[in-house]
Formats: structure tokens, sequence, C-alpha cells
């Protein structure tokens, strides 16, 4: 909500929005952004774009994409197609990531890092048979296209797919509904796509999300993008999902939001992101920002990212300060809020390595007021992902 | 009985020199789903502009002011035990606490309910 207009100290619009997001700067509107208006959704500045933060209501929404499918748009997100001659190993000085042994149509999570290995932005990288398809945070694309061009080596060209609208469909009936309207599509293991047909033009879609359920991301021309959601929502199963539930969904989930859990002071080590770099690339070395990795892989981060339980009714959230049973400050919140799933308030932060392990006694400090806490293990709510061969 | 509304979305009834806050039906649509309450205990001084109670929604954290001065005679204990009660029934039985006035001559300067409801056009 914009101006005076209830005295909130902070606001979704303001604890969503990534830290280089231009709130003054005329903002973007989503191809859908009357489709939005029309389901009821309020619409906040978010990277750069007015978008929807909810609809009926964060909770609602929330547990209506644990239990049946969500629709998520998310056409802030940069899509980026990247070509040209080995544009894998050109990647890889880029990215810790195991690019070049990534088999065509499979997606792999990485990190965009810099000389000293901080992060700046993580992406999910899906080879096209020589290309590869890069999807990047909304308020950093710009940035990273930027980086992109200016590192990679000439003959690697990067297209930026403006045109090109994203819809998330997650939950665990997300795919008997999409299965109906593009048969196919459930055959697609996790983290893996391919082109389908809707509507009798292409578009592409993979298996994979942010919500720690089962779930589909579907890339279609902005021109097409209102067909696709009106089908998908004249099924009884789907509803509109804004950004506040995006944000609870993936906390419960354990996953990290650029700008907030993850950026340029934090390292994959740090973040605990370690399973984004294979052995070949530890063995090898020869990314950006290698030597410190690869030293905090040997010795240990000085940090390490965890999870809180919050033994308190009262949500605790990012900025909050975390405390030794001293009162020494060893961390920081970066997310926090009310789990709809538990029915209680979850956090996640940074901590002094010594203080990481589960089960950890700490006290969070939140505007004088200290909450007992424990380190916890992630996911919160356990992963639903697409297993092929699982029950 | 008169009912007054401020600037910051509270309302306050009062009968006498009793008066009972909550915060207004906008308010809590603003917030959206209130999954905490803390209110006041009885015996607190309150000066009109305090801090005296908080209401956190999964999106958001505000304080809710007092709107005049005076002495918390209750603070709502439902509402802290079931938060989502400001929700269903923001004006009703999700008021935050009732206070004894201290200077009912501070109440000149809040809107009744029809300037509160004009006002909230113009926001």
């Amino acid at each position: 909500m914009a101006g005076p207009l209830w005295r909130s100290r902070r606001f979704v619009a303001e604890s969503l929005m990534d830290q280089d997001s231009r709130s003054s700067e005329t903002l973007e509107t989503l191809p859908l952004d009357s489709w939005h208006r029309s389901k009821g959704a309020r619409m906040v500045p978010f990277a750069g774009y007015e978008m929807p933060v909810q609809y009926e209501g964060i909770i609602a929404e929330h547990l209506w994409t644990r239990e049946n499918a969500g629709l998520f748009d998310v056409s802030h997100m940069g899509q980026l197609l990247v070509h040209g001659r080995s544009v894998d190993t050109a990647l890889e000085r880029l990215l810790p990531g195991d690019l070049r042994g990534l088999p065509d149509m499979k997606l792999k999570y990485s990190l965009l890092l810099d000389d000293d290995a901080g992060i700046i932005d993580d992406l999910m990288a899906t080879r096209r048979g020589d290309d590869f398809y890069i999807v990047v945070n909304g308020a950093t694309k710009h940035g990273d296209i930027h980086e992109f061009e200016t590192r990679l080596p000439g003959d690697v060209v990067v297209d930026y797919m403006k045109e090109q609208a994203l819809l998330a469909l997650q939950g665990p009936r997300a795919a008997e509904v999409l299965e109906r309207l593009i048969p196919g599509v459930g055959e697609l293991g996790f983290m893996q796509g391919g082109p389908f047909q809707f509507s009798g033009r292409p578009t592409w879609i993979s298996r994979s999300g942010y919500t720690g359920e089962d779930g589909f991301e579907i890339s279609i021309p902005g021109t097409q993008v209102q067909e696709l959601a009106d089908a998908l929502t004249s099924d009884p199963l789907v509803k509109p999902i804004g950004l506040g539930a995006r944000d609870s969904l993936r906390l419960e989930a354990g996953l990290p939001l650029y700008g907030h859990d993850l950026d340029h002071r934090t390292t994959p080590v740090m973040a605990g992101l370690n399973f984004a770099i294979n052995k070949r690339r530890r063995g090898e070395g020869g990314f950006a920002g290698a030597m410190r990795i690869l030293a905090e892989l040997e010795n240990g981060p000085p940090q390490k990212r965890v999870g809180f339980d919050v033994d308190s009714r009262q949500p605790v959230r990012e900025g909050a300060l975390v405390l030794d049973g001293e009162g020494n400050e060893v961390g920081k919140v970066t997310s926090g809020g009310f789990s709809p799933t538990l029915q209680r308030p979850i956090a996640m932060g940074y901590v002094g390595t010594p203080f990481a392990d589960i089960g950890t006694p700490l006290k969070l400090e939140q505007r004088g007021k200290l909450f007992d806490v424990r380190v916890a293990a992630m996911p919160f709510v356990p992963h639903r992902y697409h297993r092929k061969g699982a029950a | 009985m008169s009912l007054y509304f401020t600037k910051e979305h509270e309302w306050i009834r009062v009968e006498g020199d009793q008066a009972t806050v909550g915060i207004s039906n906008h308010a809590q649509e603003q917030l959206g789903d209130i999954v905490f309450a803390e209110v006041p205990e009885a015996g607190r001084q309150l000066s009109k502009g305090q801090e005296a109670a908080v209401v956190e929604s999964v999106k958001a954290a505000s304080d809710v002011y007092a709107p005049v001065s005076g002495e918390v005679t209750e603070g709502n204990q439902a509402v802290a035990d079931d938060p989502a009660l400001v929700n269903t029934d923001p004006e009703g039985a999700g008021w935050f606490f009732k206070l004894k006035l201290s200077d009912a001559g501070e109440l000149s300067g809040l809107m009744d309910e029809a300037a509160y409801r004009d006002w909230l056009k113009t926001l």
C-alpha cells in the first residue's frame, strides 16, 4: 500500500522488493496486468513491475498451492538464450555448475559469481542442444545481462527474450491439470524441460519451481499468455497465487531469495549451496571466485545459512539480530515470517559456523525484544518434487 | 456513545470516560491475514499517540497507537489468543484494549465515522 495509509513498519512491498529495485522509476506492467486486476489482485511494486501480491489472501493462497494447484505469474523474471561457440565452457567461467556435463533438456540450478565468489544472482540453466536457456531474477536481470555480455567471449551471444511471459503452475494437482491441457507434460521428470504446443503454437515447459511442490514453469509469448492463464484457471483445481504466498511457500521450502538470503557478500558455500558445485568443478576450479570457494569447501565457511524454529507466536522478520547465550551478535535474520502450513513463525539467516549445528539454542533480537530459537533443519516443510520411478 | 477514528486507522468507542480501541475494517483489509496481536495490560498509562498494541499479518508488522491518553483497564485476551478475530470482526469483537480517558478534550481532534469513511475515499 502506498502512502501514509497505515503506519506499517515493514510491508511486504518493501520486504519482498529486491534491493536494487528501482521503485522511484516508472513501473513496467506485466502482459497479464489487467487479468490480475480482474481477478481481484492487489498490485504492488516489485522488481520494477506492478505485480500481484495477493488475491483472496496469502494464507488461503498458500494452503491452496500445497493442496491443489496455484498459478503464479513470474513474467518479471529474465529469460535469456545464450548461444555461440563452446557456450557451455564459456558459461563455466562465470558459473560453478557442471554445464558441460548437463544433458540436453535438463535444468541446473546455478549461481552467477563475481571474482571474489560473491553471488551476483541465482539462476536456472537448461541445455537446449548447443544453446543454454537461462532464467534469472527479475530485479537483477539487466545487471546480469550486462555481466554476461561483458564477461563472456565475443563469440557468445546473449539474447534477452523480452517478449516471453513465464507462468508457474505449482502444487500436487499441477501435473494432472496441465496434462489435460498440454498432453505429454506429465512425462517430464523433475528438473527436465522440453518444447510443447499450446493452442497450436510452441511453448517451453519445465518441471521445476520455487514452492517445494511438484510443478511446472511455462514460457510462452506475452501475446498468448492470457489464453493460457484463462485455460488454466478455468480448471477448478487452479487459483491465481500472488507474491505474498510465493514468498511464504519458498521460505517453508528453505529456498533462498536473492537480495535477501543471497547477495554479493555471500558465497555459495556460506549459503549451503554446495550441491551446485560438482566433483569435477571442485577438482578443476576455473570459475569466478574459485580460489575462495575451494578454500571454503576445504576449511569451512566463516558463516552458514541456517533455519530457525522460533519459540513465539510473533513472527521474526528480516533484519533481526542473532545473539548467542552471552548476548554477542553472531548473525542476522535474512528472511522470516509466519508459516501457514506449520501455523507458527519460521526464519532463515546467517550465523557464525560454530553456531550453525541443528538444535543450537540462540536468541533473535527484534525491536529490543528477545526471542528463543533453535537452529532448524531446512526445508521446514518437506519437498514433494516429482521423482521419476517414485510412487 | 460516540465513535471516532484516527488517521492511523484506529477506532475509539466512548461511553462516559470509558473507551474501547481497535483498528478499522480498512486497516485489517490492508494488513491481510492477521497472525499475531499483542495487547496492553490493565494499569498501563498511555499518552496520546503512544504505541499501545502490536498487530502483525503474514506480510506486515504494525503498531496500534493510543488515540487518546488514559489508563488501560483491559486488554482483549481474545484477540491475543485468536488474532484472526481482528480480520473477522475488526470493529466489534476484535477490539484491542479499553481505557479510562484522562482528557476527554483530546477527542475533539478525531474524525467521526462519516468523516473517516469520506477521508478513506481520498487515499
